[in-house]
């Protein structure tokens, strides 16, 4: 694969005036941000053509710094401000750019219904395991014994496997990487864009001001020798035993599939209900 | 355009099915709701129509999400609404915060039921008043319309469209369960003659790149909506006239919100609806909305009947308050009578608007049930007696 230089891309999609970010250093958000850059670029969308949507949290300030519309909403309501936009303009391609406790704890429930209706978005989800923006506290993907300010003595909770919950749910692609592994996050974001119905990029993405520091892990490159420890990619992962998979979490694809998406399925049933009316 | 529903004639329908017609006749194509008595048969009446006239209607995980996907409509250039009752109204407190903040026109009914939490499902209430008003955080205004007939119900969702579009904010239809569930003639305009109200978008790229911005002088923004190649960005959280956030500026959150306010605030006699009966020479006020409103017309009568000169004042329109108003009635007459169907919530407004010049008597009910003429007569006498 060919790669543009990142000053091409910040020129070409980034908004000058909201410069700079507001993420700390280290932090994986802004490298996750270039690859799904990257890859609109790569498959030549139109500014025009894409909205983004966004909850509350770190990752959800992504939509300001993007020269595309974008709806900066309310904390874990990413999703069902989506299904309005896409429902009445089915000709806009959607992309919500979530955080993992915007996902899957206040957001939980959207999150599980957009899948099941198989709303055709695409979900770009930082997993840092923690509450950056207000400051560490644990979040439904903090694995068990790691520390947050609102569980310091170590996460006494079960954890969410977000992608995994997303296939149980339906969605139609669902791919998990670390931050770290670049070129495999683009084309999956590149796969994913292309979905119609659900899709799911899942990024591990550090964390090290709000979730290292408390776990002995201060800096970003602590924290990529940790999910290399913890990570195992899934080809590898088939021939482990639960017991060898016990605190590893599984990157690679997960899914990929073509059920007919919200939008699709809502066109047949308007055909249908003017059909039994006898209008057509 | 063809309608799934007799039009350019009367009709013999519920409140509910009244509001789901009015709806569509405004433009609405796009609903998104939940379950709930007594709002139900809105949603109903919706998933039936949508289909046929290439709108969407879908029924959504809860309320708080039934308001979001609204509001996303909106900002792709829908008209949209959602229908609910007090328990989903609470949930949707949060995004009608984000409507008020983000500009977004959209329409929410409140079917009212008595409360709090489940409280009576089935029977009318007016205990929404005040939540409808102030349920939101922080500083804010909106428009609350408050039908009393079926044919007000059809009326007023109309109107609530228009409000939202030229103000560029959420209105609120606030009925209850008695004017939603009860059954009267309508008549249905021919969808020509409705007057129907468009949001202003930017006249060009100039004025695109000011989404909060009061760039013609009359508080309102135009709508820079998704998908024309605006690139417009918006936020919850404190912006800028451009959309960009702006969380510490003590300035810049006072001119957004001052702006928000006062286009509602200024904007009063446009939006105010009311209508007197016997209120010129009154020496007796009773200031009533919605269902209860009925109740005091005849009340009005049959103390007039009786030799006591009574007037009503009825508000179509419980937010924006005219305090104004109510201070001229309070310098007419000696007293002013609030009927509510719960214990005390506009008769605080009333109160404040009378500025002392007149008593201000509240005459409250709960429990479901509308007062009747003769319930309001009774406590208007009584108090005539003690003074």
């Amino acid at each position: 694969m060919y790669l543009k230089l990142s000053y091409e891309i910040r020129d070409k999609y980034l908004r000058k005036d909201m410069l700079p970010t507001i993420f700390c250093p280290g932090c994986g958000i802004g490298s996750v941000l270039q690859y799904t850059l990257r890859a609109i670029d790569e498959l030549g969308w139109s500014k025009d053509e894409v909205v983004w949507v966004s909850g509350i949290g770190c990752s959800s300030r992504v939509p300001g710094f993007v020269d595309f519309d974008g709806l900066h909403t309310t904390h874990g309501r990413a999703l069902a401000f989506a299904t309005g936009i896409k429902m009445a303009r089915p000709d806009l391609k959607v992309i919500a750019f979530m955080g993992d406790g915007d996902t899957a704890a206040i957001g939980g429930n959207h999150f599980i219904h957009a899948i099941r209706r198989n709303l055709d978005v695409t979900v770009i989800l930082i997993n840092n395991f923690t509450y950056g923006m207000t400051g560490g506290q644990v979040a439904p993907t903090t694995l068990k014994g790691l520390r947050g300010t609102t569980a310091p003595y170590g996460s006494f909770e079960n954890p969410f496997d977000i992608a995994e919950l997303a296939v149980a749910a339906g969605a139609n692609y669902v791919a998990r990487w670390t931050v770290f592994n670049y070129l495999q996050g683009i084309n999956s974001i590149k796969k994913a864009l292309q979905k119609k119905g659900f899709s799911l990029v899942e990024f591990l993405s550090p964390c090290p001001i709000s979730f290292g520091r408390r776990n002995r892990m201060k800096t970003a490159p602590e924290l990529i020798k940790w999910y290399n420890k913890i990570t195992v990619p899934i080809s590898k992962a088939k021939k482990m035993s639960p017991e060898e998979l016990e605190g590893k979490i599984i990157i690679g694809e997960f899914v990929d599939r073509d059920r007919p998406s919200l939008d699709e399925e809502y066109e047949e049933y308007k055909k249908r209900a003017k059909k039994m009316m006898g209008w057509e | 355009m063809r309608y799934p529903f007799p039009v350019g004639k009367s009709d013999f329908i519920q409140g509910d099915e009244a509001i789901a017609r009015a709806a569509i006749l405004a433009g609405c194509r796009f609903y998104a709701g939940y379950p709930i008595t007594p709002a139900s048969e809105i949603f109903e009446a919706m998933a039936l129509y949508m289909p046929l006239v290439d709108g969407v209607s879908i029924q959504m995980e809860d309320e708080l999400a039934s308001i979001a996907a609204i509001i996303g409509a909106s900002w792709v250039g829908a008209k949209a609404m959602t229908a609910t009752s007090g328990p989903g109204f609470s949930l949707m407190m949060e995004n009608l915060g984000y409507a008020i903040m983000t500009e977004t026109p959209i329409v929410v009914v409140d079917v009212q039921r008595s409360g709090p939490s489940t409280g009576q499902p089935t029977l009318a209430a007016q205990g929404d008043v005040m939540q409808a008003i102030w349920g939101t955080h922080g500083d804010h205004s909106l428009i609350v319309l408050t039908p009393a007939t079926v044919q007000e119900a059809f009326d007023m969702t109309i109107r609530a469209f228009n409000l939202a579009e030229k103000y560029r904010t959420p209105v609120i239809l606030l009925t209850d369960a008695e004017v939603g569930h009860m059954r009267e003639r309508v008549n249905i305009p021919n969808p020509e003659d409705i007057e129907l109200v468009y949001r202003k978008l930017p006249a060009n790229e100039e004025e695109a790149k000011y989404p909060f911005g009061d760039i013609h002088g009359d508080l309102i923004p135009p709508m820079p909506i998704f998908g024309k190649g605006y690139r417009t960005y918006v936020t919850g959280l404190t912006h800028d006239e451009k959309g960009r956030p702006k969380t510490v500026d003590a300035e810049i959150h006072h001119k957004l919100i001052e702006r928000i306010v006062n286009k509602i605030e200024k904007n009063k006699k446009d939006i105010i609806d009311y209508e007197t009966f016997e209120l010129d020479d009154a020496e007796v006020a009773i200031v009533s909305y919605g269902i209860v409103a009925r109740s005091a017309i005849r009340a009005v009568k049959m103390l007039r009947g009786e030799g006591i000169k009574a007037g009503l004042l009825k508000l179509n329109v419980v937010w924006p308050f005219d305090f104004e108003m109510i201070e001229k009635i309070a310098e007419q007459v000696h007293a002013i009578y609030v009927p509510e169907m719960n214990l005390g919530q506009l008769y605080h407004l009333v109160k404040e608007g009378a500025n002392g010049k007149a008593r201000v008597e509240l005459i409250p009910k709960i429990g479901g049930e509308v007062h009747t003429p003769q319930e309001i007569v009774k406590a208007v006498k009584r108090c005539e007696k003690c003074i």
